[in-house]
């Protein structure tokens, strides 16, 4: 692969990763980490939605007129979320259900919208492509990583296998919100000592 | 003696400074060598105020004034263990004795795990090894229930150290008292070794726990069911009596003023609190004004909902029950005036104080789900602490302005 497009599609996994460097998407890295499968499923549809976005945005960039350009991307993004939606319903019900509005939010998950207005809206679309699938799958790597680790410390599980030993106590805390925060803080902490960001 | 010193500050001393062999083990160096003798390096010219109260100083009159609430916490573990478990031959003697038993691992395991951690990051961060731990590593097991799995407590500690104070800079920096976080992550990871009415007092369950010196316990069993008096006042139903309640299960006023009840191992006594309280305002370590205007606060919002017209036997109990049960004496003497976590202000201290009293009431009262105020009562007047400094400087500077305005004026 030429650097240039390696460097499109690998530097959100860390040097620009969307949640710990840039702290996007925070709200549903919350809200569905308390189990991995529901991570994993929030990943994929979130990577399809702004690469598709993406690509779609930017071939259109040269016929969208500046002044409207926001409430076109946000008819583009909508009508792909609620395909992505359509689809977990019709395939994944369980989780699906457990996602509850969560997918229906990928709209106004600033991820979506920031690669759109600051990268689509410039690139062609095979860079667009590559962009929004390294952001979708940036955010998705650090998504899992919480939800690994609540779903270890919470229940002793992985994917609903259990990994703990029997007489494993479940912590309650990282199952509540503040304890996904206190993790999050965490992995952007040992993320940026590794990668010696400095925000200015 | 004198030999020695020099031979240590001539030999050893510089292996650990700069430049030396042992470089990044300064930290433990630096603390063992003050902690034994005061160092000769003073800052030699004006303007610093000399007194012989550092910050070692401080820490350890903390430490004194909590002496009566270690002791009588670890006789009154040992006494409820005995009351409760059938144990017939129990004396004093057996009381400390299976009282130490169950308290000073925690103590012991407090200090280890979390000593760990202060060295661990004074040696990265290349900082002293600061004596706040010395307190918080005392004030964490004594909020705690005697019967604690000796893991959470471990756990509990990390979390207070690390994610309470470190990562905010250390001592001096953190927003939040760091064994209260340490408490209150427990409360909502753990709850169940940490709340409810089968923690406080203490059963047999090792071979260690049966050893005779203890005193027999006749029979083992499971667990003892022993509510403290908040679960008791807040369970009371509707259009019942609170006091008679209380005082069924055998906390009257006397008994609490006592601390012969089961709870959390240091805060149960009010006698030994005010002990440590007299001390910490005669030595002028820890701020009256927020011992003053908490207990206040306390007292005022207990009788607001005494004269409230509530369907609610809980906000009808004296103004005077509140003070003495629970953690709030406690808390409000020991950890509201941790001097980093409290408004810096004097100003600030009465609101901050008066404050922590009225919500740790409110709390009790208006929220069944959280029998005790006084943990998140503290913790969340910590976070608005500096918020009230802000007000009260701000009111400082609005008034000098208006004034200096009416001389020129003038």
């Amino acid at each position: 692969m030429a650097s240039a497009a390696k460097k499109l599609l690998m530097d959100p996994f860390s040097d620009n990763n969307p949640v710990t460097i840039q702290v996007l998407g925070i709200c549903s890295a919350l809200a569905v980490t308390v189990k991995v499968d529901t991570a994993i499923v929030m990943t994929l549809a979130l990577t399809s939605v702004v690469t598709l976005s993406n690509v779609v945005i930017s071939m259109m960039r040269n016929i969208i007129p500046p002044g409207i350009r926001m409430i076109v991307e946000m008819a583009v993004i909508a009508s792909l979320v609620i395909i992505a939606d359509q689809l977990l319903r019709a395939f994944l019900f369980d989780i699906s259900k457990q996602l509850s509005v969560f997918v229906g939010l990928i709209i106004t998950n600033c991820i979506v919208m920031g690669r759109a207005e600051a990268f689509a809206l410039q690139n062609p679309p095979k860079d667009s492509l590559l962009d929004g699938l390294g952001n979708g799958l940036g955010y998705g790597i650090v998504l899992i990583a919480v939800a690994a680790i609540r779903e270890l410390l919470g229940f002793g599980t992985l994917l609903n296998f259990k990994i703990m030993p029997e007489n494993f106590m479940g912590n309650g805390l990282v199952l509540l919100a503040p304890g996904a925060f206190i993790i999050l803080g965490l992995l952007i902490w040992a993320q940026r000592t590794v990668s010696k960001y400095v925000e200015e | 003696m004198k030999a020695l010193f020099d031979f240590m500050d001539k030999n050893i001393g510089p292996l650990f400074e700069k430049g030396g062999k042992f470089e990044r083990l300064y930290p433990l160096w630096e603390a063992g060598d003050t902690f034994n003798r005061t160092p000769g390096d003073v800052t030699p010219s004006a303007p610093h105020v000399r007194d012989s109260i550092d910050q070692k100083r401080l820490m350890i009159f903390v430490i004194y004034a909590l002496i009566p609430c270690i002791l009588f916490g670890i006789w009154n573990a040992g006494n409820q263990f005995n009351m409760n478990n059938g144990v017939e031959d129990a004396t004093l003697m057996t009381d400390i004795l299976r009282g130490a038993s169950m308290v000073l691992p925690i103590i012991m395991v407090s200090y280890m795990v979390g000593g760990i951690w202060e060295v661990l990051f004074a040696i990265v961060r290349r900082h002293e090894i600061n004596e706040g731990f010395l307190v918080t590593g005392m004030l964490f097991p004594l909020i705690l229930p005697p019967t604690l799995p000796l893991w959470q407590v471990a756990v509990g500690v990390s979390f207070g150290i690390v994610i309470g104070k470190e990562i905010f800079g250390g001592v001096g920096y953190n927003i939040l008292n760091p064994a209260l976080t340490a408490r209150a992550f427990l409360f909502f990871a753990y709850p169940a070794q940490i709340s409810g009415d089968k923690v406080w007092v203490g059963t047999a369950k090792t071979a260690f726990d049966n050893n005779p010196i203890f005193g027999t316990v006749a029979e083992n069993v499971d667990g003892v069911t022993m509510a403290t008096p908040l679960a008791v006042a807040a369970a009371v139903e509707k259009g019942g009596d609170a006091i008679k309640a209380m005082a069924d299960q055998g906390f009257t006023l006397f008994n609490m003023t006592m601390g012969n009840i089961p709870g959390c191992i240091g805060s149960t006594s009010v006698v030994a609190i005010v002990l440590g309280m007299i001390f910490l305002i005669a030595t002028g370590i820890a701020s009256w004004r927020v011992m003053l205007s908490g207990i206040i606060g306390c007292a005022a919002m207990g009788a607001l909902f005494n004269v409230l017209p509530l369907d609610n036997p809980f906000a009808a109990l004296p103004f005077v029950y509140h003070i003495v049960m629970g953690g709030f004496l406690f808390g409000i003497v020991f950890m509201a005036t941790d001097p980093v976590s409290a408004s810096a202000t004097n100003t600030g201290k009465y609101i901050y104080g008066f404050l922590i009293g009225a919500l740790t009431v409110l709390i009790r009262v208006a929220n069944p789900a959280y029998p005790e105020g006084a943990m998140l009562a503290i913790l969340f007047m910590n976070v608005m602490a500096p918020l009230i400094d802000h007000f009260v400087v701000q009111g400082h500077i609005k008034k000098r302005t208006a004034y200096a305005r009416a001389l020129n004026n003038a």
